[in-house]
């Protein structure tokens, strides 16, 4: 979830009111965002991903003023005609489309150029997907000559100086050595031709959604007015990243110029910020709420979050990108109201509880178990495949393991526990002996039948260690938990390579082995830097459960 | 008063006043020297007997000293020998010729002329009377007391040694007098046996007290892990609220632990560095519940716009180590029949995040799911479920933030108050299903109440854990001393 830093002055300032950091701290966490510092100079909050229109100080303040009955309703933005137009021609299917804009009289500085930039960056990174779903440019435009064209041209076609650069150099080069090239390359890579936009005198104006020229496509203090463009894969997804720009834009003092945006076919005047209208069901609300609301009621709640309400019908704003159903324009008045203004119910609605057959079967085994003496142990169910067999000294097999696992030493799923137990028993050899440990758990094997080729079945392992473990012992202590848990099985000598010859054997139910036991190998337990004896049993419990 | 056995015989011994040394005593009551003194302790501490501390000395008659007492002394010998008549030095036989003539030249019992000698008449008259060495040696062998200055005298003459030493004489008090009277002279035993148990020989015994106080060998119970036992408590809570239990697999198809929830196929979740994803086999994904699930992601069910984009199915099919339990809610929706409702279901379940381990961070980790299926529950009850919920763990204060996941709509996120460290602890998220997750799962839009909280924050705070890790080592030591969970 991107974490965005804005200045303090400047969102107290957009929120219009003095507000101490005691309420400014609940606010901010009672709309929905994290806060993570507030100091003197700086407020550092997390922004959910629903709200994208809230990376920017202008867009924060707009919300949170709105939502402290401050700045209240649905704000309205004038767009002027700019009677110049974009032509939309010769795209690549895999970057199709593009919305376009102007704003005029920008007073930028510093502060505004730094936060402009950290919504364009937090934009692109979050809601249009690290740039995979499209990109947004700014350019001066006393440095460009209107109309402007958004097309593809080869790529040994296409060189200017990109953002920041050095000198002219060409496309290839700039996606292998700028740094922007070298991030989001890979989006425009396999194109044939790349998606350029140029300026009415055919100059380059960037490359989306890689990087601008250096030349023409550079903001600075000196800008006033701007040229800004959304291009990618989504129409819509597009629209709402514009917008959220443009509002910031014009919060900031500029006004905005719409554009005729064409497509050959189909031509649109763009921007549009007419609010999306979306039918209030207020029997739903009220039904999903629990609460009783008025028409003035609902029109109060949603002006705190600077939604229009008339005729019966919520006017959205042209920026907020996560109304995607009636659902969350209940959620809206829902954060209106106050998650802390709701009175918790528990409803009389009987219900009969009941425990899964797992569950039971884990407990009463458990309790068999913990009534040896046996200390119960929990490991992880990724481990290192050198624990599962080399150290067991079983054959290596093929194991099911994460393909990209952060941990070198935990990249394996478990296929059995007792290798677990072994690795307990390895770390506490200064504690006192006998150690008599139990784990129950699942291990994952591979089954073509199953949905994911996988299965996960209850095991239940028990080792025993000390001076006097032996096979005679771990006998005794599995006849008697079988016996307990009504489980009737056969144990039948064979051999197994983690065990003393003579000294292991399979427990067979049915002709099946679901497990087996056996006096530890003393091969293997110097593998463990064990010195003690160790006896072992382990089986499988998934047959018991339905 | 509690005598211990020795403290009692001894007292029993002193019962007749008499004063005794630690020597005497050792002697007749048949027990080490260093066993009296300490039983001699106890009863001067508790006023039964008193114990004088002496300076007196150890003496030892030397072989010399023994001979002398069988058969006289050497002087005595030599005047014997010269009784008849002198004889010259070289012709006596009796033995150290040399340092005896010393002797009986000194006491003036012989003399020496030309060589010769010649017992005194003093020297015959000697022979009717006793030495005084012979009596000194007679006092020591009786054991009495001797005086220093004789002792010296045998010293000198090698017929005795002594050395200083403090002895200890010990007597009972009138109290002790009168306690040993009444003590019963019962045999001790430690130890009870079967047999005197059927013979009745208990009834002629003292069985020895204990001192409680005593540090005892340790033993270990046998006992569930401290996070089973957590997930346990967890789990009576939602059955005494009327939830029913799912399980399912750790491994999942994305279809289920991400499409089916909503979650969009360009969701950062679904990227490669958040989630496991598993090297399997993938399978078409054929449930009868794609169709569905596809439209609500391309276009969205009822009046939702959905996500609008190309909805992949063979995405849907790579396998993962579920990231949630909330995967066993979105199976079970996709089970529940009509007649079935309302519902309310829970689980309990490792989760895994694909996260470089340290103090702070595990890739598993425990979740709780629950679900509440009802044509009637609102968010209100949301809010009431895990209010009951987390006041049963022992935690008074829960608040509700807004928050944001993909298949909730409201969302929330949950802190309970830790009136120990004084502060808020953030647990995780419950919300309503949107209808874009219920409708192609119920088949209806149905409020679908749900939360998937973590509870290792709890079980850390609990045993004061500061390292995560520390939830899995499995000390020996550690899992043996610890205490049970004791919340619900």
């Amino acid at each position: 979830m991107p974490t965005v830093t804005l200045d303090k002055k400047t969102v107290l300032n957009l929120i219009g009111k003095k507000v101490s950091d005691e309420v400014l701290k609940d606010r901010i966490a009672m709309i929905g965002t994290d806060l993570e510092k507030l100091d003197k100079k700086e407020i550092t909050v997390e922004v959910f991903p629903n709200r994208p229109d809230m990376l920017s100080e202008e867009g924060f303040a707009r919300a949170l003023s709105s939502f402290m009955g401050i700045k209240t309703g649905l704000k309205k933005y004038t767009i002027k005609k700019e009677n110049s137009k974009v032509t939309v021609k010769n795209l690549p299917k895999e970057w199709p489309y593009a919305v376009c804009a102007i704003v005029r009289g920008l007073k930028f500085d510093d502060k505004k150029i730094v936060s402009i930039m950290q919504l364009q960056e937090k934009l692109g990174v979050t809601y249009l997907r690290k740039r995979k779903k499209g990109g947004i440019g700014l350019y001066p435009l006393d440095k460009i000559t209107l109309p402007i064209t958004f097309t593809s041209l080869l790529k040994d076609k296409i060189k200017f100086r990109p953002l920041e650069g050095k000198s002219i150099i060409p496309a290839d080069k700039i996606l292998e050595t700028h740094p922007k090239g070298k991030e989001y390359g890979h989006i425009i890579q396999e194109l044939k031709k790349y998606p350029v936009f140029l300026d009415g005198e055919g100059t380059i104006m960037s490359m989306p959604p890689i990087i601008n020229s250096h030349d023409v496509g550079k903001i600075t203090e000196k800008t006033k007015d701007v040229f800004i463009e959304a291009t990618g894969t989504d129409l819509n997804t597009l629209k709402v990243a514009i917008n959220i720009m443009l509002a910031t834009l014009d919060d900031m003092g500029g006004t905005i110029y719409s554009l005729e945006m064409d497509y050959g076919t189909k031509k649109f005047e763009y921007p549009d910020f007419t609010p999306r209208k979306i039918k209030i069901d207020k029997k739903y609300t009220e039904k999903l709420l629990g609460i009783n609301l008025s028409d003035n009621d609902i029109k109060k709640l949603l002006a705190k979050m600077g939604i229009g309400y008339e005729n019966g019908c919520a006017l959205v704003p042209a920026y907020r990108a996560d109304i995607l159903h009636p659902m969350d324009i209940v959620e809206d008045i829902a954060i209106a109201y106050g998650y802390e203004n709701f009175e918790e119910v528990i409803p009389a609605v009987a219900t009969i509880a009941g425990e899964s057959q797992k569950t039971i079967i884990e407990r009463k085994t458990a309790e068999v178990m913990t009534g040896f003496g046996a200390l119960e142990c929990k490991s992880y169910h990724i481990t290192d495949e050198m624990n599962l067999c080399e150290k067991m000294n079983t054959e290596k097999r093929k194991l099911i393991k994460p393909e990209n696992p952060s941990n070198v030493e935990y990249d394996t799923l478990r296929d059995n526990l007792v290798s677990g137990l072994m690795k307990i028993l390895s770390e506490n050899t200064h504690h006192e002996y006998p150690q008599n440990l139990f784990e129950i758990g699942d291990v994952v094997v591979f089954d073509k039948n199953s949905e994911t080729s996988t299965n996960e079945n209850m095991h239940l392992a028990f080792v025993s260690a000390g001076i006097d473990s032996d096979f005679s012992k771990i006998k005794a202590v599995l006849e008697s938990t079988l016996k307990s848990l009504d489980i009737k099985c056969t144990i039948k000598e064979a051999t197994h390579p983690s065990f003393i010859e003579g000294r292991s054997a399979e427990i067979k139910l049915s002709g099946k082995t679901i497990g087996y036991l056996g006096e530890i190998h003393p091969k293997v337990l110097n593998n463990w830097n064990l010195e003690v004896p160790v006896s072992v049993f382990e089986i499988d419990l998934s047959g018991f459960v339905d | 008063m509690n005598l211990q056995a020795h403290e009692a015989k001894l007292l029993k011994k002193l019962e007749d006043g008499v004063e005794r040394t630690v020597t005497e005593l050792s002697d007749e009551l048949v027990m080490d020297q260093a066993a009296v003194v300490r039983a001699s302790l106890t009863l001067n501490k508790e006023g039964l007997a008193e114990t004088k501390e002496i300076e007196g000395f150890v003496t030892n008659i030397t072989a010399e000293g023994r001979n002398a007492l069988d058969s006289g002394l050497p002087e005595t010998h030599l005047v014997n020998e010269l009784l008849d008549k002198g004889k010259a030095i070289k012709d006596i036989t009796t033995k150290n010729v040399g340092v005896v003539l010393g002797v009986a030249k000194n006491k003036g019992y012989v003399t020496v002329s030309g060589g010769m000698l010649e017992a005194t008449e003093k020297g015959k008259e000697s022979l009717g009377k006793k030495e005084k060495e012979l009596c000194i040696l007679e006092d020591i062998k009786n054991n009495k007391t001797v005086d220093r200055k004789d002792l010296d005298v045998l010293k000198s003459r090698k017929l005795a040694e002594y050395s200083f030493r403090i002895v200890r004489k010990i007597k009972a008090t009138k109290k002790g007098i009168d306690f040993a009277k009444k003590t019963d002279t019962k045999q001790e035993v430690s130890k009870l046996t079967p047999t005197m148990i059927k013979s009745g020989k208990w009834r002629d015994v003292v069985l020895r007290k204990y001192n409680v106080n005593a540090p005892v060998a340790k033993v270990y119970p046998g006992k569930r892990h401290f996070v089973a036992q957590a997930i346990e408590s967890v789990r009576k809570i939602w059955l005494e609220m009327g939830f029913k239990e799912m399980t399912g697999p750790m491994i999942q198809t994305s279809f289920w632990n991400f499409d089916a929830l909503f979650v969009p196929q360009d969701h950062p979740a679904r990227e490669m560095q958040d989630t496991f994803f598993l090297d399997l086999t993938a399978k078409k994904i054929n449930n009868g519940f794609v169709n569905s699930i596809k439209k609500a992601h391309e276009k969205g069910t009822d009046n939702s716009l959905g996500w609008q984009y190309k909805w992949s199915e063979e995405m849907a099919r790579k396998s993962v180590l579920r990231t949630h339990t909330t995967v066993l809610s979105a199976r079970t929706l996709s089970q529940i029949k009509k007649g079935e409702l309302p519902a309310k279901y829970f689980a309990i379940g490792r989760c895994f995040r694909n996260e470089s381990l340290d103090w702070k961070h595990l890739f598993e980790f425990n979740q709780v799911e629950g679900i509440v299926v009802d044509e009637n529950a609102n968010f209100r009850h949301l809010l009431g479920y895990l209010k009951e919920f987390f006041g049963k763990l022992g935690f008074e204060r829960a608040r509700f933030r807004p928050a944001y996941f993909p298949y909730t709509e409201m969302s929330l996120e949950i802190e309970v108050y830790d009136n120990r460290r004084k502060g808020w602890i953030e647990l995780g998220g419950a919300g309503i299903f949107r209808p874009e997750v219920v409708v192609p799962l119920l088949g209806k839009d149905v409020p679908v109440l749900a939360w998937g909280p973590g509870f290792d924050r709890i079980i850390m705070d609990y045993y004061k854990i500061r390292d995560i890790r520390d939830l899995y080592k499995n000390d020996v030591k550690q899992l043996r001393d610890m205490k049970q969970w004791m919340l619900g």
